[in-house]
């Protein structure tokens, strides 16, 4: 969600991986032996269930355009905000809404929630149950990033993409990991297409299992890869705390700006954000 | 969460059986006539062959070629052949034509028409889509306009408005498409492959509309029937492009906010049946559609007054329901090029039977019988009749001016009566009578060829109804 341009797709072991589950499927029931996640302890439960404003104690908001002004240093065109018309919980989802209005100077609205020094941990199960929003130049992220990055700036704190998407292409989900070395156009990325579905159209749960050596990338009960130290082309920073952020941008340089057909108001709908270890 | 999944299911499998036992427990089963008639899931319209029962009808009455069709085994997308249309050059004909079933086919688990398609070189189509069904008058007609196909194989999808209308249907797949004028592509080929109806699971984000989306206020009256257009659906396909389709109206569900005033059927009729007002929206499968359609029904429609019966040597008709007419040229002569502004007429409009003129944008206007037709001989008669009604707010200086020629471009002669404004009402018909003596100028009425009404733009709209001479 910082500076980029794509994409570097390491996947060897990945082959391998799938090819061990494809042998193992053979003459059984794929769902009952496909391994997608093992940890079950509960950590964190938010499951938006009560109406109003998220809970302070986990969830705060970066608001404005960035620290430099720039759409967050992609170009990014909204402007967010902590108001209830971009971010409130109703029946039961998290609602972060995107706006074409005209706000302090931007021709959109929206919200980002982060956990900063409200929660953060080092490996673990991540998961979130999204309905995502659509069309051309929306750019809704369910992301991490390393908790010492204002001593150790971007790219060298670690980011951890568990779920970003291109709102023109409704049904690539992308995951990927970006650190010293490997961030923006170099990091090391992985598109998944869902088949004879869409993100848009219903629920999907987008998750990570982080364990001291491999960050294994899965949306509802498909594992789709597996990221370890030797994949990445940099040192692995993927070994301290890291903190939750969900945001639905418009625009900039991962999209491209809206267009005509782009129906606005957007919504990412947030049934659950859990994390286990 | 998988685990979650399987527990569901097996809970709902045990209900289900739960349920079945007890059916079957019961004494008395289903009767058989509950039993729906169910046709075969078969979406395949062309794979490398024709499917079960598929037969090509050209339209042949609208002037298509039917010799533009064949089947090519040379050139295909997969498997041993497509379809290939040779689309003529300009003025020897077109394409069209639509393949249906003889065994009706069940489309409902399905969401698009789906095909591979390319051409000899970069075209649009016209016009292609599926449900031509003579039957059911098109009752569940998808058509894409314009659809931009490319010299290399491509996939294209069509997406069906409500699958779950499709359960018994014949016309697969339809398309018109050729040159329409000179400068227009034509003298190219077409190929298809891999037509079939799937289920993509990719589509979303619907958004039906009615009236094009937009929101319309107008007057309405009673009695007088009026049908929705610019019925769409669009769907916005796996490569992110959006896609509209038209879609027929028994796609979707209409609503009057006041069943007093008015009703729509499932084909879009609107019946205007009391005063008030009311709104008609629609949805599509449980979506709204934008655009609405505000009637405002003040009155009933008036009709100009019935003329008496005369005896058929007494009356020249021009326009009337109420004699035999004389054959006419046109109503409406559009004599563009001097400057004529006035639009209508071309047809009249037709209110169950009940045929009026409604000239709009008026300045001058023209009802010819000179061309292709006698003119008029009103020799013997003495008076003409005319019934009008001004559509809008008459200021003193507005008139509408009646004008007759003889013997158009040949020895013509004209003369002319002026309507004052204070002879005319707005919205109320008028009836004149008119004698023939008071067109000065006009001499000899043996040839009557043109009967203009002028208003040089003082007054724009206005009704015209029961146009005759008589004695």
């Amino acid at each position: 969600m910082l500076n980029r341009k794509r994409k570097i797709v390491k996947n060897t072991l990945y082959q391998v991986f799938m090819g061990l589950f494809i042998s193992s499927f053979i003459g059984c029931d794929v769902d009952e032996t496909q391994t997608v996640t093992t940890l079950t302890n509960v950590v964190l439960s938010e499951e938006f269930d009560t109406d109003g404003a998220p809970n302070p104690d986990v969830w705060g908001f970066d608001i404005g355009r960035g620290p430099n002004g720039d759409g967050w240093g992609n170009q990014e065109l909204q402007y967010y905000t902590d108001r209830p018309t971009n971010v409130v919980i109703e029946n039961g989802n998290l609602k972060i809404t995107a706006r074409q209005e005209s706000f302090q100077g931007a021709g959109y609205t929206s919200a980002r929630l982060l956990t900063k020094n409200r929660f953060e941990q080092a490996y673990g199960r991540f998961e979130a149950r999204i309905q995502l929003p659509t069309g051309q130049g929306i750019w809704p992220a369910f992301w991490m990033l390393g908790a010492d990055i204002d001593e150790n700036p971007w790219p060298g704190a670690g980011e951890i993409d568990i779920m970003e998407y291109r709102g023109q292409n409704p049904t690539i989900l992308v995951g990927s990991v970006h650190g010293p070395g490997y961030s923006a156009g170099n990091a090391i990325s992985k598109e998944y297409e869902l088949r004879n579905d869409r993100f848009d159209t219903g629920y999907h749960i987008f998750g990570i299992e982080w364990s001291p050596n491999a960050i294994n990338f899965y949306v509802d009960n498909v594992l789709y890869n597996q990221i370890t130290p030797e994949d990445v082309t940099g040192e692995w920073v993927f070994n301290k705390p890291f903190f939750l952020l969900m945001n639905v941008a418009v625009g900039g340089n991962f999209v491209g700006p809206p267009n005509i057909e782009t129906q606005f108001p957007q919504t990412m709908l947030v049934d659950y954000v859990r994390v286990y270890n | 969460m998988m685990k979650n999944n399987r527990y569901i299911s097996t809970t709902t499998t045990l209900f289900s059986a739960i349920v079945l036992t007890l059916l079957l427990g019961c004494e008395r089963n289903f009767s058989e006539d509950v039993e729906f008639a169910s046709f075969p899931q078969n979406g395949d319209v062309f794979i490398d062959t024709f499917s079960a029962g598929l037969d090509y009808f050209p339209f042949v009455d609208g002037g298509a070629d039917p010799e533009a069709f064949s089947v090519d085994t040379k050139e295909f997308f997969a498997g041993n052949a497509s379809i290939r249309f040779d689309v003529p050059p300009f003025g020897v004909g077109f394409v069209g034509a639509t393949f249906n079933t003889t065994v009706k086919r069940d489309l409902s688990s399905f969401d698009a028409l789906t095909f591979y398609a390319k051409a000899s070189q970069a075209a649009d189509i016209n016009e292609i889509g599926f449900g031509i069904e003579g039957e059911t008058g098109n009752k569940f007609q998808v058509t894409t306009q314009n659809l931009q196909i490319s010299t290399r194989w491509e996939k294209y999808t069509i997406p069906i408005p409500d699958p779950s209308k499709l359960f018994n249907q014949t016309g697969l797949f339809w398309l018109a498409e050729g040159a329409e004028n000179e400068f227009d592509e034509g003298g190219y080929t077409l190929w298809f492959d891999e037509i079939k109806f799937e289920k993509t699971g990719t589509l979303g984000q619907p958004r039906p509309a009615i009236l094009n989306g937009a929101d319309v206020l107008q007057p309405g009256f009673v009695n007088i029937g009026q049908s929705l257009t610019g019925l769409t659906q669009t769907v916005n396909l796996e490569s992110g492009e959006n896609i509209t389709v038209i879609a027929a109206p028994s796609y979707f569900d209409f609503s009057s906010s006041n069943n007093g005033v008015a009703q729509v059927n499932e084909f879009g009729n609107i019946s205007v049946t009391g005063l008030g007002r009311t709104t008609i929206t629609a949805s599509l499968a449980n979506n709204a559609a934008e655009g609405s359609l505000e009637l405002n029904v003040e009155s009933a429609f008036e009709f100009a007054p019935t003329p008496p019966a005369r005896a058929s040597v007494d009356v020249i008709s021009v326009f009337s329901d109420a004699y035999p007419n004389v054959a006419v040229d046109y109503f409406n002569g559009f004599f563009t090029p001097d400057g004529q502004t006035t639009q209508g007429g071309s047809p009249p409009l037709d209110f169950n039977g009940d045929r009026i003129i409604n000239y709009t944008q008026l300045n001058f206007v023209g009802i010819g019988t000179f061309l292709n037709v006698s003119p008029i001989n009103a020799s013997a008669m003495t008076t003409l009749h005319v019934d009008i009604k001004v559509n809008e707010a008459i200021d003193p200086g507005d008139f509408i001016r009646i004008q007759l020629l003889n013997s158009v471009g040949n020895g013509e002669t004209s003369g002319s009566v002026t309507l004052a404004a204070s002879d005319l009402r707005q919205d109320e018909w008028v009836s004149f009578d008119i004698p023939l003596a008071d067109f000065t100028g006009l001499g000899d009425r043996s040839q009557i060829g043109l009967l203009f009404f002028v208003s040089d733009s003082t007054i724009s709209d206005i009704f015209v109804d029961n146009i005759y001479y008589y004695r």
